[in-house]
This record gives structure tokens, C-alpha cells and sequence, in this order.
């Protein structure tokens, strides 16, 4: 086998349960994003523009949809002789079989997938993150540092530090504490959850990870306070640039809407920084006659009657006449009737919404919503489903093939 | 239809789209937004489940090779049979340019030979259609043809659309019994789409026989000469069929895929269309944007009135432009205020603030590729 300086060990087995329906049936790096991608186009190309093209993706919820996505890698030039791309499910031991239980324990059951590159260093990346970054440049600062583990960190607003798992660090970034969630914050330094280490230290630190009993097997948890307690070079990696979280339902929404924006900070159309997807196959949209579209997403396949204004919308998006559909994320092959009003509403996969239909109106003797309450304010729907015409839901519902019919409202 | 290999003949030098095919073949030429006229005709022998396809190149061809690339796009990237792109070669016996097909194909006739298929599909580079093969090899085989011509009654056409092109006649079982080509007055609306289906043995025959007479037109050479001797059968198409042959022609089929029905002929029966992928971004529509009518691909940034166009990928519409009634090939960026209608633009255009460019209908303004205005 060919050695490579860097393995990348992509972590695509959480199910993101806090993304309700839309996660129901697939992993979250398999959710759509941005008109054409799937998150995890993000990491993905990410990689391939970085110069590492040895890849484990490590499954393990629902992977039937990310597998075929991911394929031989072909899209994000990851059809390598050497290296390219590789799914690691859980697999079956001689005398056991285990489950992934968590994010530390996913790479030490995949120790010889990496021993086999004989790598220097192994980059961590998860799937449910949208950005753009070169992980070959955090990794000469890791060598610039002469580092055991580097932690990619975003400087967040300082209100909002006490979200996040926030590093400490002297002057010449080298991280002295790691405060998960602090009350107090003394930095804004938020931990990206992207790490490079160099393997043989991590090597070590997996396996007494693994015979620790009461260990959650988890990097941020037990491998990184650990390194810390032993006193491991260890520094914050700045990032600077545009990087979201999308784990909920109001952030996926919101980082669909930033790309709305006149020049939106993520920038999709630097051609020396291509994010790459699975193309459809599809004609180029069509916008009819008498159709209405303004600052939105379309992309190819679609076929729009109505009017779509601030949405961003999938492949093969139908919009029907007289309907309009506003503040909102239609995922690929939705199909919206005649006459159907769809207001800030996610919409899954090959759904079906029948004429006259009214996704996400409110109820009249609603008052003020409180800014913090937003995320009640978007609809989802889930995927394969196929509302009767007529159909009204309400703003903040959440559906899928379980359960719509209880959610009809009377009228 | 294993069984079955595809030849498609790329060098056809009696169709010209003047400045549009100054520097790339027909068979290259952009077309609805996304694909090249290749796709097509590579896309129906793909879903008619052709494995093993050979494009004969003539000139021009080399943006024609970049598009292909490893045929990994049309699935053609195989162990066995795939793509295989026949460019000219000079050798004793050849001298690198083809006076007609018969030439081109007696010079690949190592590659046709070697073939372990035992009927082949000859195509043209000028019809654009979406159909499968089935149908009509069975009706070959049925009628015990020795060639199958894949025809379409031309309809409301003028003489002058279908004199450029090879007419055919039929007695009532659908035999060929005058074929006339290039008529300057047609005595028939069928139209011959370039699309021949024989048996591969055959077809090395007829080749190395008219070679050996120094004959080297496949229509008139193989065909009109052999009507008697052959069995030369006509299999009806009735789908949309865009047929390429002039400036007008382009212009006017890119604008017909706004009908539902051409484009659901076109692109949503019989099989998937497909093309090589660019990785782009999905189109923007900005907050002043106005479209209507049109075909838009990935890539756009729209922030213009948009009416009646075909825009490819990567198409930039400025802030108070207007285009109507036009074709805006790949890249080209159209700056703020300007006026375009029935207007033709090459790929790489820029069309600077302000200017107006106005065509007609029935005679539109070209602008080649690369072009400052």
C-alpha cells in the first residue's frame, strides 16, 4: 500500500435527531443543502481541494442513502488508485460485534483502515457542518507548531461563546483549557470539532480510551480533556470565513437563506474552490410564462408556474400555477399543485403537495412571536409523502408519512 | 441491445452554422442549455443499451474530444467496447481526409472489424432527438432488411428544409424505392434522419466495395446505387426531432423547447439526456430579477429581465439588462442596461453596459465566441 502523509476519518454516522423528520430515513450528512449539495459535499470537496484523497467516511444510522450518494467517490475526484474514499460501518469481530459508540470509539474500531496508509497525521472531520477550508494549510500549522493535536476554532461572538465547546489558549494559540458550554466564558475560541493528529499519538491515546471503563469514547469528551490533563502540545487552529452548524431545523434554514444573500459569505462560485455533488441528471429549469422569481435558488430539472420568491429550490422542483411559494427550502422532486400558498416550510424529498394546499399559514388570533420561538415557525414536511389537495398545515408543524393525517387542520 | 454497436459520423462538411462552427464540428455545438448535439445522439444509444460506440471525427474536433473525455459521463468508461473517439490519420492509403463517410469508415475499419457486435448503428451529428433503438432493429430483423433507414415525414416544411438533406420514397410495406439526395425539388417529406441500421458484415462490404471504386458517399454510393440490390427498409419516427442545418434552424429549435411538448418529447421520454457535468453552482435569481419563458441552467446569475432564452451554464444577466428572444451560450456576461433581441451569443461573450443588439426573428444576430462588445 502506498503511504499517505494524511488520512481524513469523516464521521457520518450521527442520526441528528434534532433535524426531526428530515433525518428520519437517511444520516444527516446526507441531508440536502444549497440546491444541488448534500452536506456532506462540504467536507468532501473540502478534502479533494485540500490535496488529501484518503478518506474513511464512518457510517453507521441509516447509510443506505449517503452509501450510494458517496458511490466510488467519482464525483469529488475520489476514484483513486491509492486511497479515494472508503465506507466504515461497524463490522463483526471474531468474538463480538459492536456499534460505533462514539465518535473516538468509530476510529479505533477503524485502526487498521488507517495503519494501512501508514499516515503521519489523521484529520477528524464531521459531516453536518457547512464551510469552505483548507485542511492542508491547518495542517503545516500543525507542523509549524510541532503539534500533537491541532483544533480548528472559530471566533464566535462573544455572546453566544457559552453554546460552544470553547478553548482557552496563551498567546501563541497553544490551548491551556477546554471548556465545554462555559456559564463564564474568558474566550470566544469555539471548537469546530476538526482535528488533526498526528497518528501515533493518537494511536495511543484510542486504545487506553478503549479499556477505560466509563469513557464515552468521545473526542471531545474524554481524548481531547485527557491530552490536555497529560500536558499534549496542543493549539487552536484560527479559521476565519463563513462556517455553520446546521444540526437543527432552524439553522439548516438559515444557512439555505444566507446563500440568498446579494453576496453571500459562502462563496459557491470560486472556481479554485469548487464544491462538488452527485449531478443530476437533468434538463436546465424552466421558468413559464407568467411565472414570478425573484432572490432565489433554482437549479436544474425544475419546472416553475408560480411564483418563488427567497427559497432556494432542489432538482426537479414542480411549482404549479397561481402558486407561491415563499421563505423556503424545496428538496429535490418536490411537486407542488395549483394554487398552493408555502410559507418558511422545509420540504423533504419527492414529496407531493396537492392543489390548493396551504403549508405554514397561522392561526388569526396569533399575537407577536418571540425571537427566540422562531424555529416554531418553521414548517416540515417530510419526505415521500403525498398531501390531498386542500391540505392545511400549520406554521411550526412538523409531518412525515406517519403522522399528516392527524395534522389536517379542520376548516 | 448488446448485440448492436453505434458509429457516429461527426464530419459532416455540407452543414454550416458559419460563425458558430468556424472552430468546433456540428456534433460539438452547445445546445438547450446544457448539452452539445452529441449528447443526444449518444444518449439514445446509451438507453438503448449500446456499450460499444465509435464517434468518427473529421475536423475540428477538439472540443469535441474535451467533452467526451473518458465517456465516463454517458457510462461509456468499459472493459469491454465503451468509447472509442476516430480521429483522421495519415497513412500509405489514407490520406487523413475524408471525401465522404465511406472514407472515414473504411479508415476505421480495424476498430469496426474488431467489434464482437453483429449489427451496427450509423448516425449522423445534426439530429437531435430522444429515441431508443428497439423498436427498429426488431423491425429490421422482421422484415429481414438489409438496411433500416430511421425516417420522419416533414410536415409544414418548406423544399428549401429538406434539400439539403436525403428524401426517401416507400411502397405500402414500408420497402425504399427512390431516395433522392440533395434534391433541389423534393418529391417527398420524409426526411432521412442519418440513421441507418445494418448488419455489421454488410456494412464491411459495402464499405470495402465502394472503396475499391474509388466511391465514397454513403447515400449515394451505398444507398440510391444499391436500391435494387438491397433491401433497404424505412422505420418511422414520430417524436420532435430538431433538425440543424443552419443558423436559423439553431435558433429556432432552442427556442422550440419552450412548448411543453417538444421539451417533454426531448427530454423526459424514452431516456435521460445526458451531458458532461461542470460542478456548478445552481442559478440565482436576484431581487430585481424577471424571467419568463425560458430555459436556465446552473450556474446563471440573473438579475435582468429575462424573456423567451435559452441561457447555459455560467450566464451572467446585470441589473437592468433586458434579453429576449435569444441563445446565450455558456459564460457570456451581459452587463448592465443592455438591450438584446433575437440575438445569437457564442460562449465567453461579454456585451458591455449599455449596448443594444437587435436581430430578427427570421435572421439573428450572431456574435462568436469570445467576443468584447
Amino acid at each position: 500500500m502506498v503511504t499517505k502523509k494524511c488520512v481524513a476519518m469523516l464521521l457520518a454516522g450521527g442520526q441528528g435527531s434534532r433535524l426531526g423528520v428530515l433525518t428520519k430515513n437517511i444520516a444527516k450528512p446526507a441531508v440536502p443543502f444549497g440546491g444541488k449539495y448534500r452536506i456532506i459535499d462540504f467536507p468532501l470537496s473540502n478534502c479533494t481541494n485540500s490535496g488529501i484523497d484518503t478518506i474513511g467516511v464512518l457510517t453507521q444510522y441509516k447509510p443506505l442513502k449517503l452509501n450510494s450518494y458517496i458511490g466510488i467517490g467519482q464525483p469529488w475526484d475520489l476514484d483513486r488508485l491509492n486511497g479515494g474514499v472508503t465506507i466504515l460501518p461497524p463490522y463483526m469481530k471474531q468474538t463480538v460485534g459492536e456499534w460505533y459508540s462514539g465518535t473516538a470509539n468509530a476510529i479505533c474500531q477503524n485502526i487498521e483502515f488507517i495503519e494501512a496508509y501508514d499516515p503521519e497525521y489523521v484529520l477528524i472531520l464531521s459531516g453536518d457542518q457547512i464551510y469552505k477550508m483548507d485542511y492542508n494549510a491547518m495542517m503545516l500549522y500543525h507542523e509549524e507548531k510541532n503539534a500533537d493535536v491541532t483544533i480548528a476554532i472559530l471566533e464566535v461572538p462573544w455572546e453566544e461563546a457559552s453554546r460552544f465547546g470553547i478553548m482557552n489558549t496563551y498567546e501563541d494559540d497553544m490551548i491551556y483549557e477546554f471548556v465545554e458550554k462555559p456559564k463564564n466564558p474568558i474566550s470566544n475560541k469555539a471548537s469546530m470539532g476538526i482535528y488533526i493528529f498526528s497518528w501515533k499519538k493518537l494511536r495511543q491515546y484510542l486504545i487506553d480510551d478503549m479499556n477505560t471503563p466509563g469513557s464515552n469514547n468521545d473526542f471531545g469528551k474524554d481524548i481531547i480533556p485527557k491530552m490536555l490533563k497529560d500536558g499534549e502540545r496542543m493549539f487552536a487552529y484560527p479559521f476565519k470565513g463563513y462556517w455553520r452548524d446546521v444540526g437543527t431545523i432552524q439553522s439548516l434554514w438559515e444557512a439555505n437563506m444566507d446563500l440568498l444573500e446579494e453576496s453571500s459569505e459562502l462563496d459557491l462560485y470560486d472556481t479554485g474552490w469548487k464544491i462538488y455533488s452527485r449531478n443530476p441528471v437533468e434538463p436546465p429549469h424552466y421558468i413559464a410564462l407568467g411565472a414570478n422569481v425573484k432572490r432565489c435558488i433554482i437549479t436544474e430539472g425544475g419546472i416553475i408556474y408560480g411564483d418563488v420568491l427567497h427559497s432556494v429550490l432542489f432538482a426537479g422542483v414542480t411549482v404549479g400555477r397561481g402558486s407561491r411559494v415563499n421563505n423556503s427550502i424545496l428538496m429535490p422532486n418536490v411537486k407542488i399543485g395549483d394554487n398552493v400558498v408555502i410559507e418558511n416550510a422545509i420540504i423533504a424529498e419527492n414529496t407531493v403537495i396537492g392543489d390548493n394546499s396551504y403549508i405554514g399559514y397561522s392561526s388569526e388570533d396569533e399575537i407577536k412571536i418571540m425571537s427566540d420561538e422562531r424555529e416554531k415557525n418553521i414548517t416540515v414536511i417530510g419526505e415521500n409523502l403525498i398531501l390531498p389537495a386542500g391540505y392545511r398545515l400549520e406554521k411550526g408543524s412538523m409531518i412525515d408519512v406517519d403522522n399528516y393525517k392527524l395534522f389536517q387542520a379542520v376548516v | 441491445m448488446r448485440d448492436t454497436m453505434g458509429i457516429i459520423y461527426t464530419g459532416d462538411s455540407n452543414v454550416s452554422l458559419q460563425e458558430l462552427t468556424l472552430r468546433r464540428s456540428v456534433a460539438a455545438l452547445p445546445f438547450g442549455g446544457r448539452y452539445r448535439i452529441i449528447d443526444f445522439i449518444l444518449s439514445n444509444m446509451i438507453n438503448s443499451g449500446i456499450t460499444n460506440v465509435g464517434i468518427i471525427t473529421q475536423n475540428n474536433y477538439h472540443s469535441l474530444m474535451d467533452h467526451l473525455d473518458t465517456g465516463k459521463q454517458w457510462d461509456l468508461d468499459r472493459k469491454h467496447g465503451g468509447l472509442f473517439i476516430l480521429p483522421p490519420y495519415v497513412s500509405q492509403d489514407n490520406r487523413g481526409w475524408y471525401r465522404g463517410e465511406i472514407e472515414a469508415f473504411h479508415s476505421n475499419m480495424s476498430y469496426i472489424r474488431k467489434s464482437p457486435q453483429k449489427y451496427v448503428i450509423l448516425s449522423g451529428s445534426s439530429m437531435v432527438c430522444n429515441l431508443t433503438y428497439q423498436e427498429a432493429l426488431e423491425f429490421h430483423k422482421e422484415n429481414n432488411a438489409d438496411i433500416t433507414v430511421i425516417y420522419k415525414e416533414m410536415k409544414k416544411v418548406r423544399k428549401e428544409d429538406l434539400s439539403k438533406h436525403t428524401i426517401i420514397k416507400m411502397d405500402e410495406n414500408n420497402r425504399v424505392i427512390d431516395m433522392e439526395v440533395k434534391p433541389a425539388n423534393p418529391t417527398s417529406d420524409k426526411l432521412s434522419m442519418e440513421m441507418y441500421i445494418i448488419e455489421k458484415r454488410l456494412f464491411e462490404y459495402l464499405i470495402e466495395e465502394c472503396e475499391a471504386r474509388g466511391l465514397f458517399d454513403f447515400n449515394k454510393d451505398v444507398l440510391v446505387r444499391n436500391l435494387d440490390k438491397l433491401k433497404i427498409y424505412g422505420f418511422k419516427y414520430d417524436g420532435y426531432l430538431a433538425n440543424i442545418d443552419s443558423i436559423q434552424s439553431y435558433f429556432k429549435h432552442n427556442l422550440e423547447l419552450f412548448n411543453p411538448e417538444n421539451f417533454n418529447e426531448l427530454f423526459q421520454h424514452n431516456g435521460k439526456i445526458y451531458t458532461k457535468v461542470r460542478d456548478e453552482v445552481p442559478a440565482k435569481y436576484g431581487e430585481n430579477a424577471k424571467a419568463e419563458n425560458s430555459l436556465v441552467a446552473d450556474g446563471c446569475i440573473i438579475n435582468g429581465q429575462v424573456e423567451n432564452c435559452v441561457l447555459f451554464r455560467g450566464v451572467k444577466i446585470a441589473e437592468g439588462a433586458v434579453v429576449k428572444n435569444s441563445v446565450i451560450m455558456q459564460d457570456s456576461e451581459i452587463q448592465e442596461k443592455v438591450v438584446l433581441e433575437n440575438v445569437i451569443l457564442d460562449k465567453d461573450v461579454i456585451i458591455r453596459k449599455g449596448k443594444h443588439l437587435v436581430g430578427q426573428e427570421c435572421y439573428p444576430v450572431v456574435i462568436r465566441k469570445g467576443a468584447v462588445i
